[in-house]
This record gives structure tokens, C-alpha cells and sequence, in this order.
């Protein structure tokens, strides 16, 4: 699973490079979520903008990544394109994760 | 000048349809749900399905394959055989899946009730909501064991007639 990280000011922001998180993808995308977000400053941004897909293992490997990051570190999701989304809207995970559309919205109401 | 409107609903031109079968071993496929899912909707491509439309397919089939896959022929050594058929109808795509694995426990699906989300983080559910999906976004859901083989029936009401 292609992943890219960067850190900007107490955020890190973990962009997945890859368009589906599927039963095939799943554990990929746990073992390096989880190698991003070792060091990581105390806000970590999961960027799904290149998401196109999401079945329940990848919506169940979204929610393990939550609790591995909680609480030493607050996990926010942003750039949830509409398929995505639906997933999260259909299962209601929606109302435990923090969503923000865009990065800029996000910086906004987490960045220092 | 396509128009918008008429092309959104291919379907309603393909009533009685039936797709071209995807089978697939998937012994011999690295990517065996992806495969099968791409090869399924290539042939649906006629529809012209909404994105949504598209999405919704895509997504309650793969959670049909990954259960085969993860339960039907979990441990089998070769894995085994799906067969889909697509048919169109006025009330929408009838699927049919086929695979050999071992029966659904008890004969029946599994409930797909919505999860309890009222609970502390380290007890939020991971899995569980797979049948939740194919349940709350497909009709008509229907399984039988028949000759040796789990047979999974269901409805997705996608490529409409525009309502009248």
C-alpha cells in the first residue's frame, strides 16, 4: 500500500496513493498506517481524496487504525470522496470519526 | 447532442436482458474479487448505471465475493469456482452467485443487523458489516444450497425506468 507522509507543524498527514481499500488491501493499508503514524506528532490526517473504493474490511481497517492511534493521538479523516463516504454515511461511522471535506477545512479547525 | 436524461437510464432499453455469465477460478487470478468485479461491471457497461448506481453494485458484490472467498472456500486449498449471472429487469439487475464452498452455517444468511456504535472506542466493531451493506442495499436477498452448491439471489434496483 503507497502511502506518502508529511509533516506540517503538529500535524502529519497521511495521504493514501492508492484508489481502493478493499479485503485485498486491508492488512497493507494497517501495517503501513501504522509504521506512518509511529512517530507521528499528536494530529494525524488520513487523506482517502484518492480513495475511490471502500468495502467493510477497508471501513474495519479504518476503525482499527482509530483505536490504535486513540488516544495519544487524534486521528481525522479528510477528502472522503462520495463512495467513501456513502460507506461511512450507510454504517454511521460517520457520527465516531472526525470528517473534514478538504485539507484546508481541516487545517482550519485542527491546524495550530 | 446525447442527452443527459436518456442516457442516465440505458437500462429501460435492456429490459429482459441477460449479461454474458462471469466465471472465474480463483485459483488462477491474483485478484480474484477485484477480477471478478471488474469483469462483471465491463459487462454491465450497456447500462450507462449512474455513478451511484455503479458504486452500489460494486460494493454489495464485493462484499458477496469477499464472503465466498473469506468463508464458502475458506482453508480450501485450491480455491474454487464463482459463477455470476446479471439479468435486467423492469424492477432492476438480478444477480445470481454460484460457488462449491461449504454451506452458510445453518443453512441461513446471517441477520446484517446495524451495529451498536454507542460503545467505548476499543470496543467499536471491525467487521460485521458486510451482510449489514449487502442487506440494507440490495432487495429481494434469497440463498439456497442446491446440488452441492450455495446459491445467493439478489435484486439491485439500478438502471430504472424513470418514475412516472
Amino acid at each position: 500500500m503507497k502511502i506518502s507522509t508529511r509533516t506540517e507543524g503538529d500535524i502529519c498527514i497521511a495521504c493514501i496513493e492508492e484508489p481502493r481499500i478493499d479485503a485485498a488491501s486491508a492488512l497493507a493499508f494497517k501495517e503501513g498506517i501504522r509504521s506512518a503514524a509511529e512517530d507521528a506528532p499528536p494530529t494525524v490526517f488520513l487523506d482517502l481524496q484518492h480513495v475511490e473504493f471502500i468495502d467493510s474490511s477497508g471501513l474495519g481497517a479504518i476503525v482499527a487504525t482509530l483505536k490504535y492511534v486513540t488516544p495519544e493521538r487524534k486521528l481525522v479523516l479528510v477528502g472522503l470522496t462520495p463512495p467513501v463516504q456513502r460507506v461511512f454515511e450507510l454504517t454511521r461511522m460517520n457520527t465516531v470519526f472526525a470528517i473534514f471535506p478538504t485539507l484546508d477545512a481541516a487545517m482550519g479547525k485542527c491546524g495550530a | 447532442m446525447p442527452d443527459p436524461q436518456h442516457s442516465a437510464n440505458g437500462g429501460r432499453d435492456h429490459w429482459g436482458r441477460t449479461f454474458e455469465p462471469v466465471e472465474i477460478c480463483l485459483a488462477e487470478t491474483d485478484n480474484g474479487v477485484r477480477d471478478v468485479l471488474g469483469q462483471l461491471l465491463e459487462t454491465l457497461d450497456p447500462l450507462d448505471l449512474e455513478r451511484e448506481e455503479r458504486d452500489t453494485v460494486e460494493l454489495v458484490l464485493a462484499e458477496v465475493l469477499n464472503n465466498i472467498v473469506e468463508h464458502a472456500y475458506a482453508g480450501s486449498p485450491t480455491q474454487g469456482v464463482i459463477r455470476l449471472t446479471a439479468k435486467m429487469r423492469t424492477n432492476g439487475l438480478h444477480i445470481t452467485v454460484l460457488d462449491d464452498g461449504v454451506p452458510m452455517p445453518g443453512g441461513v444468511t446471517p441477520l446484517g443487523m446495524a451495529q451498536d456504535l454507542n460503545v467505548d472506542l476499543d470496543d467499536l466493531p471491525e467487521g460485521g458489516f458486510g451482510w449489514f451493506l449487502i442487506r440494507d442495499l440490495a432487495k429481494d436477498v434469497h440463498y439456497q444450497r442446491a446440488g452441492g452448491c450455495n446459491q445467493l439471489d439478489l435484486r439491485l434496483a439500478v438502471a430504472l425506468p424513470p418514475a412516472h
